[in-house]
Order: structure tokens, then sequence, then C-alpha cells
């Protein structure tokens, strides 16, 4: 067997992979676009524009997903890394371990359980109803944008946490060490020479988030009370109640669309601020 | 027919609505949300150590997959099916009758029963994704014993496709302890309140038919409308209460029992349990009109365990096991052996039976409600705006 034929034989099984369950699916979907709803429901192919010219019906879904993914991102990125820094740099050795296990825990219960106790402590009768009690009266959290930010917080800090993590904790404390002995102040230590090292973990751990974000259906469905509307929401709706698979399609295109100019748009960012490409681990 | 055909004692009546009373919550948690509850369930009885042992080997397979609606049976019922058959009973809770329908012209559901509503069966057969039901496999379905209102749909072109469930009202749920003890009376109070002192406090359907019915109600339209004018008014009138709405749901119980939310669009069966457990919640029916449907039992064409799915129907026809049905979700019984094993104080009672009055502006959904592409698109367009 030549190291050739090798190659391809190892790389097989990922391959098929990739044909059977990304690519055979996307030109499904991508051929799907351009076509029409039968008069039942499902799809007529065809060659039309008309499902593409009618997205700016569904603005607002890809409205609340492009403001809600960033913010969200954002968000777990400001809780996550002193969490993070706290793990990898300042935390006892003999508690670090357990610290990380804490942080998994909550993944090993099924996300929608957990989003759905968050129906409770954000229901009139969880925290607006504690806050009541201090003189905060009428307050709505729940099936609100707030609502949903706080369960995407929730639900992705360990995405964030763990790759931060992993490149604060590869972090040479001599670095620190030198950048004190040669007279820096710890806050400028960590802007020039800790914060730097990191953002490949910041990198990735953003990635992660944010592309998982734009996909979410779950954490709006339940905590938006059907109001907070993304565009995962309103594919379910398409394919499963107006059952307009050719209008369907054409969002999710649009969605694969918008993430992939998104996506590298971040990545040239990222490369600027010094990173280079190999350091983000999942591109 | 059945071998049994006790009346259940006074005893074992109270025990099931206590344990209704106590049980209806847990279940609520996990049947409902989105119908992704039904993971869990999947995922329980995927584990063989977690299934039952069966009583004796059936010959009918070791499982039969239902689709059907949140809080819909008794799961003692189920239970006593698997004792008798050995056969396990995995439950798939969805929200609507369009997403039951999408899932099945989509394919490979894995389905052996579900429970479609009187409006869809037409397009079912057109589809070709209904069994016919071969009548000598449910001896315990007696066709004489039912109201013919509310089993002729299940009939298409003189062929039975579905065996009647029970029937119910789509109405509206009210908490009239936010509005000085009264309750309201049509669907045009309905959406004026929602915008002025219930505002943040209503509930409507992630459901086209009832949603986009009740609006097209308010205006004293038909519930069924297609008329591109009437649907017009109808979303007009839907994005002016959508900011005043608390949530866009089917899975209402929550917010109502929790009090977070005050008035709903209600099916009549959780209005019953609403005020069976708070007394201040009131179940009306809007003057206008609104929705009477029926519910039948039937089988996807597409079912790999036949045998499985006219054995569980023919179970739950019995009237002893239906009777325990209707004491657990609440909604009236066409069957009239059923209707006799009642308590007395159900019969009479004014939301399960409501009086012929005020059932007849009430309409069936109609065939072209379901597929009408116009509706769907203005309730997806609702949703997202």
């Amino acid at each position: 067997m030549t190291q050739r034929t090798r190659n391809w034989l190892l790389l097989a099984p990922a391959g098929t992979w990739f044909l059977v369950m990304l690519i055979v699916p996307l030109t499904v979907v991508f051929i799907f676009s351009f076509g029409e709803r039968a008069p039942s429901g499902g799809v007529v192919l065809a060659l039309t524009f008309e499902q593409y010219a009618n997205l700016p019906a569904r603005w607002a879904a890809f409205k609340n997903t492009m403001t809600l993914a960033p913010i969200g991102t954002l968000s777990a990125l400001i809780i996550a890394y002193p969490l993070a820094y706290f793990l990898a740099v300042k935390a006892n050795p003999r508690w670090k371990t357990i610290l990380l296990v804490l942080v998994i825990v909550p993944f090993w219960t099924s996300i929608l359980i957990r989003s759905y106790a968050w129906i409770f402590l954000l229901g009139g009768r969880g925290i607006p109803a504690l806050l009541e009690w201090v003189g905060i009266e009428g307050l709505r959290l729940i099936n609100t944008p707030f609502a949903v930010l706080v369960g995407i917080i929730y639900g992705y800090l360990p995405l964030m946490v763990f790759p931060i993590f992993v490149s604060l904790d590869k972090l040479d404390k001599r670095l620190l060490e030198a950048s004190s002995d040669l007279g820096a102040k710890p806050w400028k230590t960590f802007l020039q020479v800790t914060l730097p090292l990191s953002i490949p973990g910041i990198a990735t751990g953003c990635m992660l988030v944010f592309i998982l974000l734009m996909g979410e259906y779950l954490i709006p469905a339940l905590l938006g009370g059907g109001k907070v509307f993304f565009v995962g929401n309103a594919l379910v709706d398409l394919f499963l109640q107006s059952r307009n698979w050719a209008y369907g399609s054409a969002v999710a295109v649009t969605l694969v669309v918008i993430m992939l100019i998104t996506v590298t748009i971040y990545m040239r960012l990222i490369s600027r601020l010094g990173a280079s490409r190999e350091d983000v681990s999942i591109m | 027919m059945t071998k049994n055909i006790d009346h259940i004692s006074k005893k074992e009546l109270m025990d099931k609505l206590e344990s209704y009373r106590k049980g209806s919550i847990t279940r609520r948690h996990f049947l409902n949300v989105t119908g992704l509850g039904a993971a869990a369930a999947v995922m329980g009885a995927s584990v063989p150590g977690l299934r039952p042992q069966p009583a004796f080997a059936g010959d009918i397979g070791d499982r039969v997959v239902l689709a059907t609606w949140p809080n819909y049976h008794e799961p003692a019922n189920f239970d006593a099916f698997t004792d008798a058959t050995g056969a396990h009973v995995q439950v798939n809770v969805f929200g609507s009758n369009e997403e039951m329908l999408a899932k099945l012209q989509a394919g490979a559901t894995g389905w052996d029963v579900y429970v479609p509503t009187n409006y869809t069966f037409e397009d079912y057969v057109k589809e070709d994704l209904i069994e016919p039901l071969d009548i000598s496999q449910l001896p315990n379905y007696d066709p004489s014993a039912f109201d013919a209102r509310y089993a002729e749909a299940g009939s298409v072109n003189g062929k039975l496709y579905g065996v009647p469930k029970n029937w119910g009202s789509t109405g509206m749920a009210i908490n009239t302890k936010h509005n000085g003890g009264n309750a309201i009376s049509s669907w045009r109070e309905f959406f004026d309140i929602t915008m002025d002192k219930f505002s943040g406090r209503t509930i409507v359907h992630d459901y086209q038919l009832t949603t986009i019915g009740s609006a097209l109600n308010a205006f004293g339209y038909s519930f069924n409308s297609v008329d591109e004018k009437e649907l017009a008014d109808a979303e007009k009138l839907l994005i002016d209460v959508k900011p005043h709405l608390f949530a866009i749901t089917s899975d209402y119980q929550p917010g109502m029992r929790n009090g977070d939310a005050w008035l709903t669009i209600c099916w009549s069966g959780d209005g019953k349990q609403l005020n069976s457990d708070m007394p201040e919640i009131a179940y009306v029916l809007g003057k206008e009109g609104g929705e009477i449907w029926s519910d039948y039992w039937a089988i996807p064409k597409s079912s790999e365990r036949k045998a499985a799915a006219y054995a569980l129907i023919n179970f739950m026809l019995d009237p002893n096991v239906n009777v325990k049905e209707v004491l657990a979700h609440g909604y009236p019984t066409a069957d009239s052996r059923t209707y006799d094993k009642l308590p007395d104080d159900l019969k009479s009672d004014p939301i399960i039976f409501p009086a012929q009055e005020l059932l007849s502006p009430l309409e069936f959904g109609a065939a072209v409600t379901l597929t009408d592409p116009n509706r769907a698109e203005l309730m997806a367009r609702f949703k997202s705006a």
C-alpha cells in the first residue's frame, strides 16, 4: 500500500461523513430554495427567485439573531474570562480539577431541562418575586430579550471558559515574572503579555459560541415565549407549521451565507490582532 | 364486548382525581414545552433496562409509538396496556396538526398511532398517509354508541380512517381575580382587554387555526375564513396585539397556573383542568363563535407495528379505560357507553358539556384552513413581526 492510498483510506470515513451529512443536505437545501411551495405543503422544484425576494418578511428574525448572537457572545466572554483566568492562574492546583469539573457539571443535564428551570426562575414567582420583596415592583423578566440573553449566557458559558482556560493554562508563568522584573505593573503585564497570549482561546471560544448561537432555537423558544424570534425559530415554523420548504430553504441558505461572511471577516480581524490563523483551533 | 363492564367505584374515582391532581404538574413539565419534551420519553424508552417488564410475552411486539397532544391521557392506562400486552407505549407530544402533518409528509416518523383532528382527514387521505381501519381488529368499537357529529369526519369516501377519541371546544380561560371577579364573553373583549388592562398577561396559541380563527371571530367573520380581506383584518389585529402578549405558545397551563398570565386561548379540557385546580380561572366560549372539534384515533400508513397499533386503539376504546381518560383530560366523550359511566357531576359540568345554545355558534375546522398557504404565512409573519 502506498503512502497515498493509505492517506486516502484514512480520510475516507471523515470524507464520507462530510459528503453524506453536509455536502448532500446543503445541496438539497440549495436546490429547494429555488422551488415553490407544493399545494398541501412541501416543495415543488422550479427555478424561481421568488423565495429570495420574499426574505424581507423574515427581517425581524434575522435582526434578532444578528443582535442577540453578538451580544450573547460578548457577554459570555466578559463573564468567562475572569473565571478562566482564576481557574488557570490563581486557583490552588489542588482544587483546580474539582473547579473545572464544576464548570462541566451543568452539561450532564439536558439543555432543555436547564432552560426549563430558568422559566421558573425568571417567571413571576421567581426572581421578580424576590425583587418585589426588596421594593422593586412590576418587573417582567420572562419572555423578554433579556431572558433569552440570560439563557444564552448560562447555556454557553462553559464553551467560552474552556478554550480561554486552555490558552491561559499553557501560558508560561516565567513570562509574567520577567515582565514584572522589568518593572511592569500587574495591569500592564496583563494587557501586554497575558491578554495577547490568550487571544487564540478568546477567538476559539467566541467562534464556538457565535456559530452555535446563530442557529439557536431552543432558548428563544423557551425563554422568549414565542415573541423573541431567531432565524432558527423561523425555520422550524416554515418547515413544521406552514410547510413551505422552498421558502424555508431560502432562509436557511441566507443564514449560511451570512455566517460565512461574518466568520470570514472575524477571522481577518483576529489575525490582524496578532494571532496567526493556525492558533484558532477550530478553523 | 368487554369482559368487565363495572362502573368504577366512588373510591377509585376519588383516587384517580387525587392522583391526577398530584401527578399533573410533573407530567406537564416534561410533556409540554415545544414537543421536545418527548425526547426525554424517547430516550427513557430506548434504554431496555428502564422498560417495564411485560406480564407475558405478547405477539404484538415490545412497543407502540403514539403521537398525541399535551395533557391528553391518563398515564396509568398506558401502564395497564403494557401489563396486559407487554408492549410499552412511547409517547411523542406535538403542538399542532400542521406539525403532525409535516412530520408524516417528511416520512419515517416511526409512529403507530396518532390523534388527528376532524378537519385533517381529507388531506391525510389525499396524500395517502393514513391507513384505512380494519374494524374486525377493533372489537371495542361500536359505531352505534357514537354521536355522529363527532364521528363522521373519521370516514372519507365511505371508508373508515379514524374512530372518535373525544371532542372539545376552543374558548378562552381567564383569571377572574384580575377582572373584579368577572369573566368575559367574546373574542372582541379578549383582544380589547389584552390591549388595555391585561397588557402583558395574555397568551395566544402557537397554532394558526385557533389564533387566526379567534382574531377572525373578533370581527364577526367565520373561524375558517380564507377570504383575503378578512385575513388582512385579522392580521392587523394580531400585529397590534402582539406587543401586549405574554407569550405565543400552545403550552399555556404553566403560565396560567403560576400567575404570570391571566388570559389565554384555551381548549376545553385544559380549561377544565385549570378550573378544577384554581376555581378563579373560568373557561368561557366566545359568543361570536369559535371552534368545536373532534379528535380521532388513527394509524399512519407508515406504521411498522400495526398489530400493536390496533391493540392500543382497541384498548383505549374500552369504556372502562376511556372513562379514566376523560377523568384525566377533562374533554367530553362522544361514546355513550363511556358517558354512562361518568360520575353525575361531570355529566352536568358546564365546561365539559356546555349548553347547546353556547355550542351552536361554534364551527368545525374546515379542510381548507389546514392547507391554505395564506393562513400559514400570516401566522409565520405574525410570529416573526
